[in-house]
């Protein structure tokens, strides 16, 4: 069974979905069934004593049977995303960790500088950190030099459904760290990118708008589900090699007409 | 004593008390809520020994959705 190893579990689905920016918590729970993911994410935000969006999510925690992923959104330093984590692993009873540092507002590009001296700190403290980061390869190494056993590199900045924007840097990662789990994070639009993503190695894909803000979310997350296990299978069948020039599939011995006029700018005089 | 919960000021009577107290008085209960004072987390085990000083600022955080 090819299954995505992280942190000593296995999962049989390479589909990690958000839980943020459906329509409604029903379609929420369906899409996220829909997609067959069992790794979800979640966070933490202040909340009054009669709001009752917390019990609505801890219902959900109870009967989804997902191994929780909780994020520190919205952190831009490494206090406030230690503070956040020790919350969340003391709310959701989980030492995994999506690990988040903002260091720009307008692209929420991750903080590399903090992230690595946040996740120092929370692998210190026994976290599994799941770091989102940006793909340089440099930034990587670091974090698993700090103790972080999985990356989660961006395709492109959160919610801009851009797809994969340097592939070359991404390409690179997978090349050079090819041991390591690689989560494709954020800016995943389209299926057809999440196989992309795939298809170039790496092992598991993180999206949550493009099915949330889908027109139809259940729909949308069950194409992504086939999108991702595609192009898993696609990457472990092996890709041909591209070629500049054509190569008849069909078998050219004993064509018939094989005597008839060449046909005009074939390269000989008529 | 005023203290700044999940970013608003609130005034206590007394100018002693813990964490655990703030808690009961403003209606937090069950175990879906997690604690951090002055931007440091603090164990639920410890609410009942966790002074509050004036000024001090309190979040109280629940799981919402995320991505």
């Amino acid at each position: 069974m090819d299954q995505l190893k992280l942190y000593g579990k296995a999962f049989d689905s390479r589909l990690l979905i958000g839980t943020a920016l459906y329509p409604s918590p029903a379609i929420m729970r369906e899409s996220v069934a829909a997609s067959g993911a069992q790794i979800i994410t979640l966070s933490l935000r202040r909340q009054s004593p009669e709001q009752q969006q917390g019990k609505m999510i801890w219902d959900y925690i109870q009967e989804s049977g997902c191994q929780l992923l909780p994020n520190t959104a919205g952190c831009k330093t490494p206090k406030e995303a230690i503070a956040l984590a020790e919350m969340s692993r003391e709310i959701f009873h989980t030492d995994w960790l999506k690990l988040e540092v903002i260091g720009d507002d307008y692209n929420l590009q991750p903080d590399p500088y903090g992230l690595v001296e946040s996740a120092r700190e929370l692998v210190r403290r026994g976290f599994k950190v799941l770091p989102y980061c940006t793909d340089d390869l440099l930034v990587c190494r670091k974090l698993l030099d700090v103790g972080c056993e999985v990356l989660m590199p961006w395709g492109a900045p959160i919610g801009t459904g851009q797809g994969l924007m340097n592939k070359y840097n991404l390409r690179t990662l997978r090349e050079r760290l090819p041991n390591i789990p690689l989560i494709i994070d954020a800016g995943i639009g389209a299926p057809s990118q999440a196989t992309e993503a795939m298809e170039m190695g790496f092992d598991a894909v993180l999206l949550n708008t493009a099915v949330a803000k889908a027109q139809n979310p259940v729909l949308m997350a069950e194409a992504f589900k086939l999108a991702v296990a595609s192009g898993r299978a696609a990457r472990t069948a092996g890709l041909m090699l591209k070629r500049q020039t054509a190569s008849p599939s069909t078998p050219t011995l004993d064509m018939p007409f094989w005597q008839q006029a060449p046909v005009a700018g074939a390269g000989e005089e008529l | 004593m005023e203290i700044t919960v999940n970013g608003e000021q609130v005034t206590l009577e007394k100018n002693s008390g813990t964490v655990a107290g703030l808690l009961q008085t403003l209606g937090y209960i069950g175990e879906t809520f997690a604690v951090a004072l002055n931007g440091d987390f603090v164990a639920r085990a410890t609410y009942g020994e966790t002074p509050l000083n004036d000024g001090d600022s309190l979040d109280i955080v629940a799981p919402v959705v995320g991505g």
